[in-house]
């Protein structure tokens, strides 16, 4: 039942081909040149003025957040199936990711929010949800750190990052509930045409940026274990 | 017969944990206290206004039997692993999601024993009158202990064998509790008013829904956690 040591001792001693450095100059050329755009060819908003350009951050990284949960999701399911070292790593490096891509979104948001609602939080279904995607994150990566054997932290933190997907749509919903029935929610505003273009084109810088940063958080996270397998078959012997 | 012998198997470890509690009484004892005393330090913080008192009992009773319950479940796998029992457990003949399964039961009996007392304590210091849906309350209560055993004997089973495991276990459970504390709150407060707007019913159908996912996905991941 057990899967020995070994099939983890395998393959992963060799370092990986290291990321690109072009990925990190295009994709971070990629989020200056979409932000400038957006910040000249959009006009002052109505209600909001230049406070609505805050937007092309903060929706960008929302997504973004959502995106490398779905990524922890199915590399976490895929670890649970195949038992690859690799898959664990990339779930994890998502992870990473993904909390920053959300405390990015909430602190954002509440910035936003002070000004455009006179208040830093409201408990609306998204806001709420998102901070409780946030704790699911913060639990998933302290599991990840308070646990020392690799092949036990591969595979509880698969287990938790299936169950906590699996939960983020119960929450929206049940949060949704909880707020439509006691108070209505927040009109939803739709979004003049003006704005979409740099919208959609700082969500692809946006991307970029992310699929960089797990990409790179990877191969550290890879050498980081190779290292591990080094100093262990060093200590039992030398090879 | 292999079910009828699966639930052999998940008879004796429920009988065994509830054995070992009934006999030390000391785990029940102190979780149990400790719910009453957050009830308690709850009524200080709010009070001392009848009304208000009455309006915050759902949600008081709620946190306190999330705090206390919390620590019952780390304990049910500790016992295992103080004595060097989980590895033999892990060792018989027979799936492992037995052991879950028996872990389950005992704690949904602890449990269910924990919030009995809290709710008669939260019902006396908070002033709540018993409404005459008595019976539909019992149900969401119910159905709220079997979301929090559920999740919380699954996370145990991890956060009790790493390192701050009274730290770790808490900071995993409570987020991924939230449906299950708004539906149950949201549902016993509706069942204690009037519920105008018939939205009990909804709640309701949400912890079921929440209690099932849940329950088939921990059984199907338990397989995986029990054997690292």
């Amino acid at each position: 039942m057990i899967p020995s040591s070994d099939n983890l001792r395998d393959k992963s001693t060799a370092a990986p081909p290291p990321t690109s450095i072009w990925l990190g100059f295009v994709s971070f050329g990629a989020v200056i040149a979409a932000q400038v755009y957006s910040i000249l060819t959009s006009p002052a908003e109505g209600d909001m003025g230049h406070l609505q350009k805050i937007m092309y951050v903060h929706v960008p990284a929302a997504w973004m957040t959502f995106l490398s949960f779905f990524v922890v999701l199915v590399f976490s399911v895929k670890y649970l199936w195949q038992r690859r070292e690799n898959d664990d790593l990339i779930a994890a490096s998502a992870a990473e990711v993904g909390a920053t891509f959300n405390g990015l979104t909430l602190m954002l948001g509440m910035i936003w929010g002070r000004p455009a609602w006179g208040v830093w939080w409201v408990w609306d279904a998204r806001l709420t949800s998102t901070l409780v995607l946030f704790l699911i994150f913060v639990g998933y990566l302290a599991l990840r750190a308070f646990t020392e054997d690799a092949q036990r932290k591969a595979l509880w933190s698969a287990a938790v990052g299936a169950i906590g997907a699996l939960n983020v749509p119960i929450v929206y919903m049940s949060v949704k509930w909880w707020r439509t029935l006691h108070q209505p929610p927040s009109s939803p505003s739709t979004l003049d045409p003006r704005y979409t273009m740099g919208l959609r084109l700082n969500a692809i810088a946006m991307l970029l940026v992310m699929v960089y940063f797990i990409r790179k958080r990877y191969e550290i996270a890879r050498l980081e274990r190779a290292a591990e397998h080094l100093a262990e078959a060093a200590a039992m012997g030398g090879r | 017969m292999a079910w009828r012998d699966d639930w052999r198997r998940v008879r004796a470890i429920a009988k065994k944990d509830v054995t070992t509690e009934l006999r030390a009484k000391a785990g029940f004892n102190s979780v149990a206290s400790l719910g009453v005393t957050i009830l308690i330090l709850l009524g200080l913080a709010l009070g001392p206004d009848a009304e208000a008192l009455r309006n915050a009992a759902v949600g008081a009773v709620w946190l306190a039997t999330l705090f206390a319950g919390v620590l019952a479940f780390n304990r049910s796998f500790q016992v295992e692993l103080e004595s060097g029992a989980l590895e033999p457990l892990l060792q018989y003949p027979g799936p492992r999601w037995t052991i879950f399964a028996g872990k389950l039961l005992g704690n949904l009996i602890f449990l269910t024993l924990m919030v009995t007392i809290v709710v008669a304590a939260g019902v006396v210091l908070f002033g709540v009158r018993i409404p005459d849906r008595w019976p539909s309350l019992l149900g969401v209560i119910l159905l709220g202990v079997v979301g929090l055993v559920v999740l919380g004997t699954f996370y145990a089973s991890m956060a009790s064998r790493s390192r701050a495991r009274e730290v770790l276990l808490p900071l995993l459970l409570f987020p991924m509790l939230v449906p299950v504390l708004l539906a149950a709150t949201t549902a016993s407060k509706a069942l204690l008013g009037a519920d105008v707007m018939h939205e009990a019913g909804a709640w309701i159908r949400l912890l079921v829904a929440y209690d099932l996912v849940f329950l088939i996905a921990t059984f199907i991941a338990f397989e995986h956690v029990i054997e690292a």
